[in-house]
Formats: structure tokens, sequence, C-alpha cells
């Protein structure tokens, strides 16, 4: 076996010296937060690094409901889990649908839509969410999950049918053009011969739609308000109201919601990184 | 392509809907539900909304409203400082991140975690870290110093710094894998090449990597300054806009205003915000739509 020379053991150091900062910066308030999740009480308030007695039993409490801000914490988890999984078929039906007809069917005026959603694209989240609630108020929404769910879909669809239509141009006019000669009809192309194809991106954009909308918090707190009907974040919101917040069991009903989400990234990320970054800017 | 109704086609004076071709008419079709989402959901909040910032009188309060002021001044300095040192940091970790190493891999894999979990879960767990009673930094400070540490978010410019610091920490993972991405489509012949002549780091740096990443690299800017002042979490989940509302930005005082039940307020603060958006906006749908 070569030893390293010198040289190397300089450069990984060089580069350990990059890689130790960046590794504490990306986990400290993570690891905060577990802790706090497997500390008792006592423990979390004392500023220890690792609890004298790692414990589980913030977990139970919360899986049980066993304190009076988590009365509804199944139900809460239901309605994240309702919300996204809704925002996802959503935007994936509004925006594949979309991108089909803009870039396969090259529909008249689809190229203004497609700037029309890249405006709405650039509209800044918290911007839009003030003539957004009023405006639920006028439909007669608020406070009612479908309010949430379109919310997020507005919001979701204009970087879908983005990443959709880049990646539905790249597919060669040829497959439809044979499918056409075969007497396909425009709906059996899209089903049999488009869907099929357009598959990794699919996977993306919806992990996308339902990542945005579990991890809604403006929205959410927004437009929902009754115990009964507000998602997981929101709940945690209403944690800060209390004088005396039970922070260890804020910070362990947080890291069981953190966690669906980052589950679902590791699952996907081959699809996300290429999916998302490609249609995100183009260089 | 073209799917022509030979037949219809023959008659003279066709009306507009035999005139489309049924690919068409099922493109309309397929792009409606969009359009009305778009409709619904963006043009009549959005008109709405202005209509309702309409009174001269509202700006006139919002210029008599010291704390607006000062949430103007806040966004400057997160669109302007914290942004900068955002993008820096990226563009540098960018040239880490592709370096060729397992633990280096693995590192990147961690490294996203910010960007893919909730915000209000980890920005709370900050926000307790720099409680100055119970926080572990205080704690920290105290046992290696014997001296109480700062009231972190009692201060207003300390305050906002932090909220800059949750702002980079969250949105940083997802920036350098914008340029990590820039990065690797530079072709590597040229680094060989300069690697040969004996080129320096920064020579690499200055002659090859910045002169192919620079677009890239402003348009990340500027788009990052068009979601940054959209970025209501930062601020609102660390600070909730104290002390004494001087950490608000423009994104969490249009909420303040809109909880107080000043909508028009709220608006008229928004579109004081759109000299600088709109021209982010055209530039980045120009640059985006080429």
């Amino acid at each position: 076996m070569k030893l390293p020379s010198l040289r190397d053991v300089a450069t990984e150091a060089r580069l350990l010296l990059i890689g130790i900062p960046v590794f504490l910066w990306t986990m400290i308030p993570i690891y905060h937060m577990f802790l706090f999740a497997i500390s008792p009480k006592e423990d979390a308030f004392s500023g220890k690094l690792w609890p004298d007695h790692p414990t589980l039993h913030n977990f139970e409490i919360v899986f049980k409901q066993q304190h009076y801000f988590l009365r509804d914490f199944y139900v809460q988890f239901w309605n994240s889990t309702l919300i996204a999984a809704a925002v996802g078929v959503l935007t994936l039906f509004v925006a594949t649908a979309a991108a089909f007809s803009i870039s396969r069917l090259k529909v008249p005026g689809g190229r203004m839509v497609l700037n029309l959603a890249l405006f709405t694209y650039f509209i800044p989240a918290a911007f839009l969410a003030v003539p957004m609630y009023r405006t639920m108020g006028n439909y007669g929404l608020l406070n009612n999950h479908w309010s949430l769910i379109l919310a997020m879909v507005t919001i979701a669809s204009p970087y879908a049918i983005w990443v959709l239509k880049q990646a539905s141009d790249k597919l060669p006019v040829e497959l439809d053009e044979a499918a056409v000669m075969d007497g396909a009809t425009t709906l059996q192309i899209f089903r049999l011969v488009y869907l099929p194809l357009m598959m990794p991106s699919l996977v993306a954009i919806g992990t996308y739609a339902v990542l945005l909308a579990w991890n809604e918090y403006l929205y959410a707190f927004l437009l929902l308000s009754n115990d009964r009907e507000i998602t997981l974040p929101v709940a945690l919101g209403n944690f800060l109201a209390a004088d005396d917040s039970p922070w260890e069991l804020l910070m362990t009903t947080g890291f069981i919601y953190a966690l669906p989400p980052a589950a679902v990234y590791y699952a996907f990320r081959r699809y996300m990184v290429g999916g998302l970054t490609a249609g995100a800017v183009k260089s | 392509m073209a799917i022509t109704l030979s037949g219809d086609q023959a008659l003279p004076g066709p009306p507009l809907s035999s005139r489309l071709t049924p690919a068409q008419v099922w493109g309309i079709i397929l792009l409606a539900p969009y359009l009305l989402v778009f409709l619904a959901f963006v043009v009549y909040p959005v008109c709405y909304g202005l209509w309702l910032a309409r009174a001269p009188a509202n700006y006139v309060a919002l210029y008599n409203d010291p704390i607006f002021a000062r949430a103007a001044v806040n966004t400057l300095i997160f669109l302007v400082i914290g942004i900068n040192i955002k993008m820096l940091i990226a563009l540098f970790l960018s040239g880490f991140f592709a370096m060729q190493r397992t633990w280096i891999k693995w590192l990147s894999v961690i490294f996203i975690l910010p960007w893919a979990v909730p915000s209000i879960p980890t920005i709370l767990s900050v926000r307790f870290m720099l409680n100055p009673e119970w926080g572990v930094i205080n704690h920290l400070i105290f046992s290696f110093t014997g001296d109480d540490g700062p009231n972190w978010l009692n201060d207003p410019t300390v305050a906002l710094s932090m909220a800059i610091g949750v702002h980079i920490w969250k949105s940083l993972p997802f920036w350098t894998l914008i340029l990590i991405t820039g990065r690797l489509a530079i072709s590597h012949d040229l680094f060989e090449a300069a690697e040969v002549d004996g080129a320096s780091w920064w020579q690499k740096f200055r002659y090859i990597t910045w002169p192919s990443m620079q677009t890239l690299y402003i348009t990340c800017t500027l788009l990052s300054m068009i979601w940054t002042l959209g970025d209501f979490n930062s601020v609102y989940l660390l600070t909730g806009g104290g002390p004494a509302d001087l950490t608000h930005v423009l994104a969490t005082l249009g909420i303040r205003y809109l909880r107080l039940d000043q909508l028009s307020l709220a608006m008229a603060s928004i579109v004081c915000a759109m000299p600088f958006v709109l021209p982010l906006v055209y530039f980045m749908m120009k640059r985006l739509s080429r």
C-alpha cells in the first residue's frame, strides 16, 4: 500500500477544515431538536449537549396525546397528510395537462400561459398570501382544507408546469407522429406515450408538491384556524402562544413532523436533484 | 403535428370551433384547469388587493408608520447583505462539494437536510438555542467564560443578523446544489490544461470557473432576491418581528397588518415593494423564457 504523500495529507486536512464546520453548521439545529426530544424536561433546559438520562418518554406523551397541546395530534397529522397528498395529486394533474398541452399540442396561446405561470412563480409567496387570504374569505373557503389545498396548488403548479414543459420538449416529436399514424387519439397519446416517458419528471414534481404542502407554514396558519382543521406546523406554532410552552414536547412533535419529508426526500433524491435543478435555472 | 379533418375544412367560412383541430381542442381543454386556478387564485386576488390598496391615504399612513420604514430598511439589509453572503458561500461550497471524495459525497447528502425538512421545528430549535436563560449557546458561553452571554434576540441588530443566519441555513443547500450543477458542466479539459500550465487555484477560478458560471451566478442571485422577499418564516419564527417590531421585513409586515385587520395597509405595503420586484421579475422572465 502506498503511503499518502505529505501534499495529499495537507490537502485532505484543508478539506476537513471546511467539511467539519459545514457538518456542524448543518446539523446543530437538527441535533438540538433531537436532543430536546430525548431529554427529560430538566435536562432540556440545562443546556447539556447530551442528556444524563435519555428517554423516549416525550414520544410516548405525544403518541398518547397526554398533553393539552397534543389533544388533536393525530387529527392534525392526518390533516397534514391529506392536504399534502391532495396537493401532490392536483398539482400533477393541472401541471401535466398544461405541459402536455403547451409542449406537445402547441395549443394557441400556450406560450402566453407559460409566461403567466412563470410570473406567478416569481411572486414572493408572502406577498401573494395577503390578497389570497381575503380572496379565500370571499370564496367562503376559510377554515376549510380546500383553501389550503387550492392555495398550495396555485403556488406549486407554475414551477411544475415549467419543469414538465422543459422535460416534454426533450421528448422526440416522432413519437407522437408515429402514434398518430397508428391512429391514436390525442388522449391515447397522452396516456400511452406521454405519461410513461415523463414518469421520472412526474415523480420529481409530485415529490416537490407534496413536500411543499407538507412543510408550508404561512398559508396554513392564515387559512386554517380551528384546532381540528389545522395542520401540524400550525399546531406547532400555537405551542408558542403559551407562557410556559412545553418546549421538549414542541421539539418532539417537530421532530416527528420533520421525519416524513426527510424520508420522502431521500427516497426520491435521485429524481429530485436531476428533475428540479434542471428546471430551476437554465444556465 | 396537425391532424386535419378534411371534410370539415372543405366547407366555406367555417366557424372558429371547426377550424381548430381536435388536438388543439384537447389542448385548450387540458390547459383549462391551470387557467382556472390562475384566474381564481392569482388574477382575482391580485386585482382585488390592488383595488383595496388604491386610496392614497394608505400610503400616507404607511409613510407615517415608523415600523414600515424600519421594515423597508431591514428588507434591504436582508437582500443586499444576506443574499450576497449566502451566494458567495454557496459558490465557495459548490467547489468544495464538487471534489471527488467519498466522505464529501456523504457530507453532501447530509448538507441538503435544512432544505428538505420543514422550517418551523428547526427555526424554533434555533430560537431556543438563542434563549438567554435556557439556551445552549449562553450555557456554553457561561461555562467557558463565567459571564452571561448576550440576550441574542433582544437587540434588533443582533436579532436581524440571526434571522439572516437562519435564512442562510435554510436556503444555502438549494443554491449550492444549483451551483454544483453549473460547476460540473464546465469541461474538465480546461482544468487539466491549466494544471499543466501550472495555474494556481485562484487563476483557475478567475479564468475558467468564474467566466463559465458568471451568468448562472447572477441569475441565481436575482432569483434568490425575489424568493427572499417572500421569506416569512426566517423572521417570523425567530423573532416574531420583535423586539418592539424592529426586525420586521416587508413579508412579515404585510402579515402583521393583516392580523391587525388592516388589509388595505397590508396590500399597500406590498405595492410599495413592487418597484423593486417587477424589474427583477421582468429580467428573470426574459432570461428564463429565452
